[in-house]
């Protein structure tokens, strides 16, 4: 039922909006936030959203529901002069170093302080003595405490997304920080770097660690050879930094900036996430033959990955044996683009992935995944760090002429792009699973029950009947989530044959290394929506239908966890429980 | 509902109790609360209870105990030994003196002179406890029993009047009624915001059905604050019942007592208090036979101040860090894990049991028009008499400074009190007159708060004051939003330029400024009345800030930076003592020739000052 209230003098409109802030900005005026993230909890702290409020005074919105009849100011005397001065108090203890700050032009900080013109700090600068050292120890996220202003954000997001808390508040007063535990560096703590901290950050105090340059110094190279590849759900965000829309496909594009860029060889991780349906559907159905390591989890999320090798090294036997769809790709790369074509070779080959994960650059970095000494990834740059590469070579994606991209490792199945969303590999996989098993054709591809991303969808189940036998799918995102199935299964109360875990909420469509969206819930529904969207539109839409993997099995890897697939294509995982600080107590 | 059969007769029980302190014969009263037992009174008590004496010729009774008591808030005379019967009151009582109190007055019948109060007004040595002056003019209910009863015993409490309140709610059994009395009362929040209890306890009651839960704020962290924990280690059963009314009154069975872990003998106390009323049927299951059941646990706070904001004491408790929360919700809706919460401060719960027994109109005669009730304050600073009060609210601040403190120390005049703790205000000679209770002193820019009363004579430096509490703030709080967090660290800052001298007159208008953003800003209240010292200073005292900016003077000679220390050269006589007692080498000169103070060495101790023979070394 909706009520109203009044917004600078005009009646407004009202549901089931929590807070006034979201009130304001349905009804189209706005107030300034920091600490406030529609898919968190209120935190109240930045006091940027005050109102005032007739006969209540100055009230933050973002921690007020609404109440009928309210008569809310936003742009008074007063609030302005409370969000002046907490700019000009934040910025006397910022490092305002702001033209070489990775979060330049994207910086929440610098944007109000423009707004609000404040051009005169009066306030004591932070002495040189009161800097405290970067944490730049691992290659995903950098983390800058000169540039926190204690918002909380991160906090929040790595409990209340993956109940981990590896990000805390230490001190009290203006000695307050937020650090890992005991301050050691996020390398030596359980962090899995999902990156969630650094996509609700609103300052340049959580970035990625940028490979930019170090793939720019690769393309320019003449002797080297690079060759790409793309994760499914970078082509459904990447536009919203030129402008588009979220969820248009901008993969055409994509490929055309790429070769402009310089990259010699564009292939898509949709084919080897197409890849990893073949293994993986045959590793489940083997296992449920076997009645063997049941559940079966999936790999394909690094985080994950993470986070049970340090969590629950215990159930390692539980998780898929096949790699994720990059390091599958990486290695049918490295191992075939020299038998495919010429000049290149095994030395002057290298891999770049583009992904939505920040994770992903860590995944790179397993001892599993290295051969011959290298990476076979050599490295990975996330959908922010590809716009800017695409910014800095003078290009604008939206304005770009889509072209396709290289065969044989580019045509892929609707199965393969739906990876992007959380679901999606359980459906994929569940399509193709249904197949090998029946023999029959699966009429009815959309598994709508494992579909959705908002925080509501956050687990999911389905039974699927494959021919009287029935298979019980659960699907969740964020790895709280994920913890309880675990406990499920632990206390043996586990209903479920297959666990699709994905650590960011909603799945790689809302990764940490995708576009800047904190603000807005409906950016992922958007980017998944575009996704099924190109599922129902390809011609093919299961994975073992892709005629290239069909000639990729015929001509290289015979069948299904065959030797040859086990070799290039599956991987092990190590007990990190004694890396964990849980032993320190 | 209807009213209900107790299995327990509490008049009975008192009669016993009063039976069982007959049966001590002659009661000497020690006090041992924390303040006492720093001064040796657990050496005091052991020599009473190793002398002994027959006390029958004097006072007809067959014999001696020694009570230990709580605090009876004149700690700066303690060790106090009280002896009802023999109508006498000493102070500054050390072990070696016992045995003259026993010999010479109990056994002989002729006090102690030397033990005696003596009046600062008039020098009188002062026998009963009611004509000194720092008692005379108290009204005590909430600390009514504190200094008079053993706070470990049940039947002492009980002596008193403990749980007879309980009892009649438990009779009535009219949950409602209960909450009526207690709005009626016009009780308010004794621990800062001066809420209405009554109002807050039928915000938690019309929560009732579910889970819910009675939590005591016991962090008192104003420094030099007390009242809480007199109450905690001299009367616990008093609280004990105050909450377990509560429960009652709002359908709650389980409660905390949140205490700073700094408060070591009160969480003993409570304790002992807790385990024999629960053996009683006092507290636990179905109370005194009726269907209230009401548990209550302790929970030791770590010590950070901003724990005693009512929603970071909540996150305390729940194991999180003592952050506030946001309010709405508050926590009469959502409170502990989640639950609805009622949550009172000691001094409020310990005024409900006599609320309940003498009625509101009896409670609600003492006070003014918008505060009801007495109210205790913790008198510190330069006055004669200092320590834990309570007098009716709207007594004037004269007669707490001049009647009740007994004036000004060595003479000197009156500048100001700091009122509420390191959150309230500044008051001066103006507000002398000033009926004080929660309105009048919010109007004159100070507040209640939780009662600390600081008293300040001419030689106080009031900038120096704002930066003294401005500094306890900013490294109280919390961390959380950014007006307090990097708001009272910048008003900090500049303050400390003030009072270094370093100070332009521009600095005054943003330290306005950022008090007015800071105290509107903020989350939580620790935020909002944090620039209190700062901005009632700033109005009361504001030719005191112009004088350290523009003329580099501090008028109370207290600054360090704005001293000037030299000789006069006419009056020197070039002994060199000063120049051996300066520790940093700036005095020179030679044998018999004036010496010299090279300013920019001079770290103002003021080492030569006191060495100089012939004071011939001037500070201005």
């Amino acid at each position: 039922m909706a009520n109203t209230l009044f917004i600078n003098g005009k009646e407004c409109e009202y549901t089931d909006e929590p807070n006034l802030l979201e009130v304001i900005r349905k009804n189209g005026f706005n107030v300034p936030t920091f600490c406030y993230r529609p898919d968190l909890t209120q935190f109240g702290a930045c006091r940027m959203c005050v109102v005032e409020i007739e006969g209540r005074g100055i009230q933050s919105s973002c921690t007020m529901p609404p109440e009928p009849g309210l008569k809310i100011h936003t742009n008074t005397e007063k609030t302005r002069r409370i969000r002046k001065i907490v700019l000009e108090l934040l910025l006397a203890n910022h490092d305002r170093e702001c033209t070489t700050c990775e979060k330049s032009g994207k910086c929440e900080l610098q944007k109000y302080a423009e707004e609000y013109g404040i051009k005169d700090i009066r306030f004591a600068q932070k002495k040189d003595s009161e800097y405290l050292p970067i944490d730049d120890s691992n290659p995903s996220l950098v983390r800058d405490p000169n540039k926190c202003i204690l918002c909380g954000a991160c906090v929040r997001a790595c409990s209340e997304f993956q109940g981990h808390s590896v990000l805390g508040f230490a001190n009290r007063g203006s000695k307050t920080v937020v650090q890992p535990m005991a301050g050691r560096h996020m390398s030596s703590v359980d962090c899995v770097f999902c990156g969630q901290c650094q996509a609700v950050c609103p300052t340049g105090a959580l970035t990625i660690k940028s490979d930019v340059d170090a793939v720019w110094s690769l393309v320019t190279n003449p002797q080297v050879r690079t060759v790409v590849q793309m994760a499914p759900s970078v082509r459904v965000a990447l536009g919203e930094e030129f402008n588009l829309k979220p969820g248009e496909n901008v993969i055409g594009k994509l490929n055309a900036a790429l070769r402009k860029i310089g990259f010699d060889l564009i292939f898509d991780t949709n084919f080897s996430a197409d890849l990893t349906i073949m293994e993986e559907a045959s590793e489940f159905i083997e296992r449920l033959s076997k009645g063997e390591n049941l559940p079966l989890f999936t790999s394909c999320c690094p985080a994950w990955v993470r986070y049970m090798e340090t969590q629950h090294p215990e159930l390692l036997n539980h998780l898929s044996t096949c790699k994720s769809p990059q390091g599958m790709l990486s290695s049918v790369l490295k191992e075939l683009v020299p038998k495919y074509f010429d000049g290149y070779t095994k030395e002057n080959t290298y891999v770049i992935s583009i992904m939505p994960c920040t994770a992903k650059k860590v995944e790179a970095r397993r001892a599993q995944l290295v051969k011959d000494g290298r990476s076979e990834t050599d490295y990975v740059l996330t959908t922010q760090e590809i716009a800017k590469m695409i910014k800095s070579a003078g290009l604008n994606l939206a304005e770009l002429e889509p072209e396709p991209n290289d065969s044989p490792f580019g045509l892929y199945s609707g199965a393969g792009t739906i990876f992007g969303a959380s679901g999606g590999v359980a459906e994929a996989a569940v399509r193709t699973a249904y197949e090998f098993v029946t023999g029959e054709t699966l009429e009815n591809l959309d598994f709508k029950p494992l579909r959705g991303v908002d925080a509501a969808s956050r687990t999911k189940d389905a039974v699927v009947d494959i021919k009287g036998n029935k298979v019980k799918v659960r699907v969740v995102s964020t790895l709280k989530e994920a913890e309880k199935s675990i406990k499920q299964l632990q206390e043996g109360a586990a209903d479920f044959h297959i666990l699709e875990v994905m650590a960011c909420p909603g799945g790689c469509i809302n990764g940490g290394g995708q576009p800047r969206s904190c603000d807005n819930s409906k950016i992922k529904e958007e980017r998944a929506a575009g996704l099924y969207k190109e599922d129902a539109q390809l011609p093919y839409r299961k994975s073992h239908d892709n005629p290239d993997i069909k000639k990729l099995y015929a001509e290289f890897l015979e069948k299904p966890n065959s030797h040859k697939a086990h070799e290039l294509l599956h991987t092990h995982y190590k007990n990190l429980f004694a890396n964990s600080y849980k032993d320190l107590k | 509902m209807g009213a209900k059969t107790l299995n327990i007769n509490i008049k009975d029980e008192q009669q016993r109790a009063m039976d069982a302190i007959k049966a001590q014969g002659l009661r000497v009263l020690v006090c041992n609360g924390t303040g006492c037992i720093a001064n040796g009174s657990n050496d005091v008590i052991a020599r009473f209870k190793e002398l002994g004496a027959d006390v029958s010729v004097l006072t007809q009774k067959d014999k001696m105990t020694i009570v230990p008591t709580g605090c009876h808030g004149f700690c700066e005379q303690g060790v106090l030994v009280i002896i009802p019967d023999l109508d006498i009151t000493y102070v500054k009582v050390k072990p070696a003196d016992v045995d003259e109190i026993v010999d010479s007055h109990i056994k002989n019948g002729k006090p102690v002179e030397r033990l005696l109060y003596t009046s600062p007004k008039t020098g009188e040595h002062i026998h009963k406890n009611e004509d000194i002056e720092f008692y005379a003019r108290q009204t005590r209910t909430s600390l009514a029993n504190c200094g008079k009863i053993n706070a470990e015993c049940i039947d002492e409490a009980i002596a008193m009047h403990a749980y007879e309140a309980l009892a009649k709610v438990l009779e009535q059994n009219d949950p409602d009624a209960v909450i009526e009395e207690i709005e009626k009362s016009g009780l308010r929040g004794r621990g800062g915001g001066g809420f209405p209890t009554g109002r807050k306890w039928r915000f938690t009651a019309n929560n009732r059905g579910g889970k819910s839960y009675v939590v005591c704020n016991g962090d008192e962290g104003d420094p030099g604050a007390f009242m809480d924990r007199s109450v905690m280690e001299g009367d616990p059963h008093k609280l004990l019942e105050g909450m377990a009314i509560a429960g009652f009154a709002i359908g709650s069975d389980e409660a905390y007592i949140y205490v700073r872990a700094e408060y070591p003998l009160a969480i003993k106390r409570l304790k002992i208090a807790i385990e024999q009323a629960e053996s009683r049927g006092y507290l636990g299951k179905n109370i005194m036979g009726s269907d209230f059941s009401f548990e209550i646990h302790i929970k030791e706070g770590a010590g950070a101040f901003v724990c005693g904001e009512e929603t970071a004491l909540i996150a305390s408790i729940e194991g999180e860090r003592g952050m506030p929360r946001p309010k709405p919700p508050f926590p009469a809706n959502k409170g502990l894990f989640g639950r609805p919460t009622l949550i009172n401060n000691v001094e409020t719960l310990a005024n409900v049991p006599v609320i309940i027994r003498k009625g509101a109109e009896w409670f609600n005669a003492f006070g003014t028009e918008t505060s009801k009730g007495t109210k205790t304050f913790a008198l510190t600073g330069e006055v004669n008499n200092t320590g834990l009060i309570e007098v009716p609210m709207g007594t004037t601040l004269r007669e707490i400074v001049f009647d009740i403190g007994g004036g000004i120390r060595n003479g000197k005049k009156f500048k100001a009190v700091q009122i509420g703790g390191p959150s309230g205000g500044c008051l001066t000679e103006e507000h002398l007159d000033l009926p004080m209770d929660y309105d009048n002193l919010i109007k004159a820019g100070a507040m209640v708060g939780s009662g600390g009363l600081v008293v300040m004579n001419e030689d106080t430096c009031i900038v120096e004051v704002a930066r003294f509490f401005m500094h306890f703030t900013q490294s109280e709080s919390c961390g959380k939003c950014v007006p307090c967090r990097e708001g009272t660290k910048n008003m900090l800052k500049i303050l400390e330029k003030i009072v270094r001298g370093q100070g332009e007159m521009k600095d005054l208008d943003t330290l306005e400024e950022l008090a007015l953003a800071v105290k509107e800003g903020s989350l939580c209240g620790l935020g909002k009345t944090a620039p209190n010292p700062v901005l009632s200073t700033l109005k009361y005292f504001r030719d005191e800030y112009i004088a350290h900016i523009k003329e580099k003077r501090c008028p109370a000679g207290v600054c360090t930076a704005l001293k000037t220390i030299r000789i006069e050269e006419t009056e020197c006589k070039g002994c060199t003592k000063c120049a051996r007692t300066c520790p940093v080498g700036a005095i020179s000169g030679t044998v018999k020739n004036p010496h010299k103070i090279d300013q920019s060495k001079c770290i103002k101790c003021g080492a030569c000052l006191e060495a100089c023979p012939f004071k011939a070394i001037k500070q201005s």
